[in-house]
């Protein structure tokens, strides 16, 4: 007997066929990859139709996979560089869905999802901010974690961990100023990608 | 006639009844507040971008610091998400202390949230009684963690040690004579599990206090009862999780209804609300108290009688024995390999979520096969409780605000991560 995630992602490849890129089930959860043009269509028929009754939006978050895979950052990378991850909740069905959308590298834009699901206000404004990813649609997208001026999108893969700038009260001047930073990156404990199978595990 | 304009006020954020640090800009007809533009962030440690430069095992104390209440349950997200993608289940005997910290965290966090809600709407004594218990908990946090507030004590297969056998006893000082001393330690006498079947004795006449002082009290009532109400579309529509959704009258509890490590095995409530107003999320608040002491309960009663492992016994997750690695070489080669590099987790993502105390705490992880997350994603209750407050406060006076803004209880650490 096909489980409910496989019934539910049955479901989801017949209602939108020609809109999903890959449909995956991994350790017990759907993933579906979703056209880019396609998204609000795709995000309102899971919202009002019966077999999924997606009421919630649980969780946008903006990923950067421009050094997925690799110890350090490539000097050249061909695949899409940007995602948006949506992951939905359905309290009648008790389901749970993540959609993924990839976006252009150039100019990540991607629709808004907020008339759908209005709990995507701040996610998507938070995606923006850390990631510089464009909601269009949304009514107010403004940077929300970082600091009013900050420069850059902190969550990218090229953005430095320590930040390029720190701030510090200047006696002198009498106020509080941004300068380079000063303090070095360091890496504790290097970063190792094993081959699949290692230590005896595969996923 | 001259024009009337409505005035700007800017809100915090230095301000007790913030909370923390939330700077509020108001725009206000009157005392009347029509829009309210929450700026968060100022807390931002930027957790998640960290947690992306360490091994996973280095990131379980920066989860304690997110919602810095109820850290446990902040770890324990986290460490089921790196499970999930591990495949992994920790033993049975750590599943039950799981849980039981898990309640205990629910009931620290709960007692703060009514003692500062209560505090900013005008009653001081709950305060002081809810920081009575808060301290006997925090002992149970210290007795098996050694810290009182930011534990680290689960791990990605199990928790880091079994509970203790005995309790730290109080000493004498020039502050404290023998007799004090003595009357103090006549809980401590027994093992961790007595001191908390202690406290669960006496737990529930202790929130009867907290609702003689509350439930019936006029000013309280006149000043939660219809307040901020949401109603239930609405809250799901806003996201809202937790007590926040069910105060609306939505029976939703990731415990019942996905349920994680040994709640289905547990016998407990959920209360719910129906108006979806700051009094009926108190009430759903002080009932989750007395069933996640209930929920204590019959844990002390299982692990009471159930000795066993606490974590699983595959040393590339879990470091050995430090009395092994002295004489077995193995064991220090693992020993070394996992603090050194720490264990690769294979390609993949998973999203895993706990009840937390304020909501659904969601943890979402991605692995591209290194030994540190590719990408973490902390899903906050909190975060998604806050972009809400717009609508909630939307024709309510200031007076208000200060009520919704406690009854969203509202930590800082976990919405500006």
């Amino acid at each position: 007997m096909p489980t409910s995630i496989e019934l539910l992602a049955a479901h989801a490849k017949e209602k939108f066929e020609a809109a999903i890129e890959v449909c995956l089930i991994n350790r017990g959860e759907l993933t579906l990859e979703i056209k880019r043009s396609e998204l609000l269509q795709v995000c309102r028929t899971l919202r009002d139709d019966d077999g999924f009754k997606f009421e919630q939006l649980i969780d946008v978050c903006g990923v950067d996979y421009l050094s997925y895979g690799h110890v350090e950052i490539p000097a050249e990378t061909s695949r899409a560089r940007y995602a948006s991850v949506y992951h939905l909740l359905s309290i009648a069905h008790n389901q749970r869905v993540r959609l993924r959308v990839f976006l252009d590298n150039k100019l990540p834009v991607v629709d808004s999802v907020i008339d759908i699901w209005n709990s995507a206000n701040w996610f998507e404004r938070e995606a923006f901010d850390l990631f510089g990813i464009v909601y269009e649609g949304h009514p107010d997208l403004r940077r929300i974690l970082t600091d009013y001026g900050f420069v850059g999108h902190p969550f990218r893969k090229d953005f430095p961990l320590i930040g390029h700038v720190e701030m510090r009260y200047d006696a002198d001047r009498g106020r509080v100023i941004y300068q380079p930073v000063t303090i070095e990156p360091r890496v504790l404990v290097p970063r190792v990608i094993r081959e699949e199978g290692y230590g005896g595990r595969d996923s | 006639m001259a024009e009337i304009r409505n005035y700007t006020m800017n809100f915090g954020p230095q301000h007790p009844a913030t909370h923390g640090v939330l700077r509020l800009v108001l725009e206000l007809d009157g005392e009347v507040i029509e829009r309210a533009d929450p700026h968060i962030g100022l807390l931002h440690r930027g957790t998640e971008k960290l947690a992306e430069s360490k091994p996973y095992n280095q990131s379980i104390g920066y989860m304690d610091r997110l919602d810095y209440v109820s850290m446990m349950a902040n770890e324990h997200g986290y460490v089921l998400a790196i499970e999930k993608l591990l495949g992994i289940e920790p033993p049975e005997r750590a599943q039950y202390i799981r849980v039981m910290f898990d309640e205990i965290t629910r009931i620290l966090n709960h007692l703060l949230w009514l003692g500062t809600h209560a505090l900013d709407v005008g009653a001081m004594t709950v305060f002081l009684y809810a920081f009575r218990e808060r301290e006997d908990l925090m002992d149970c946090y210290e007795a098996v963690s050694g810290a009182r507030l930011h534990a680290t004590y689960y791990r990605p297969g199990g928790v880091y040690r079994d509970l203790p056998d005995s309790m730290p006893q109080h000493e004498t000082s020039k502050w404290h004579s023998e007799k004090d001393v003595a009357r103090m330690n006549s809980n401590r006498q027994g093992s961790l599990l007595d001191f908390i079947w202690d406290f669960t004795e006496r737990f529930p006449s202790h929130v009867d206090e907290y609702e003689t002082l509350l439930t019936d009290n006029r000013i309280w009532k006149q000043r939660t009862v219809g307040i901020g109400v949401v109603e239930p579309d609405r809250a799901l529509q806003l996201g809202l999780t937790g007590p926040m959704l069910r105060g609306s009258g939505v029976e939703w509890d990731l415990r019942k209804k996905q349920p994680y490590e040994v709640y289905n095995k547990l016998d407990f409530d959920i209360p719910i609300g129906t108006h979806g107003d700051c009094y009926d999320r108190y009430l759903v608040r002080i009932e989750e108290m007395r069933q996640s002491n209930d929920i204590i309960r019959q844990c002390v009663q299982w692990l009471q009688k159930n000795p066993g492992l606490v974590i699983v016994e595959d040393h590339k997750l879990a470091p050995p024995k430090r009395e092994v690695m002295k004489r077995d070489m193995e064991a220090l080669i693992h020993h070394f390999k996992l603090f050194t590099e720490g264990y690769c987790i294979p390609k993949g993502e998973a999203y895993a979520a706990v009840e937390h105390p304020k909501g659904e705490f969601g943890v979402y992880i991605i692995s591209d096969g290194g030994n540190k997350p590719y990408r973490v994603k902390v899903r906050a209750p909190g975060f998604a409780h806050l972009s809400s407050l717009d609508e909630m406060v939307k024709g309510h006076m200031i007076a208000d605000l200060v009520a919704i803004i406690g009854t969203q209880d509202i930590v800082f650490g976990e919405i500006d991560r």
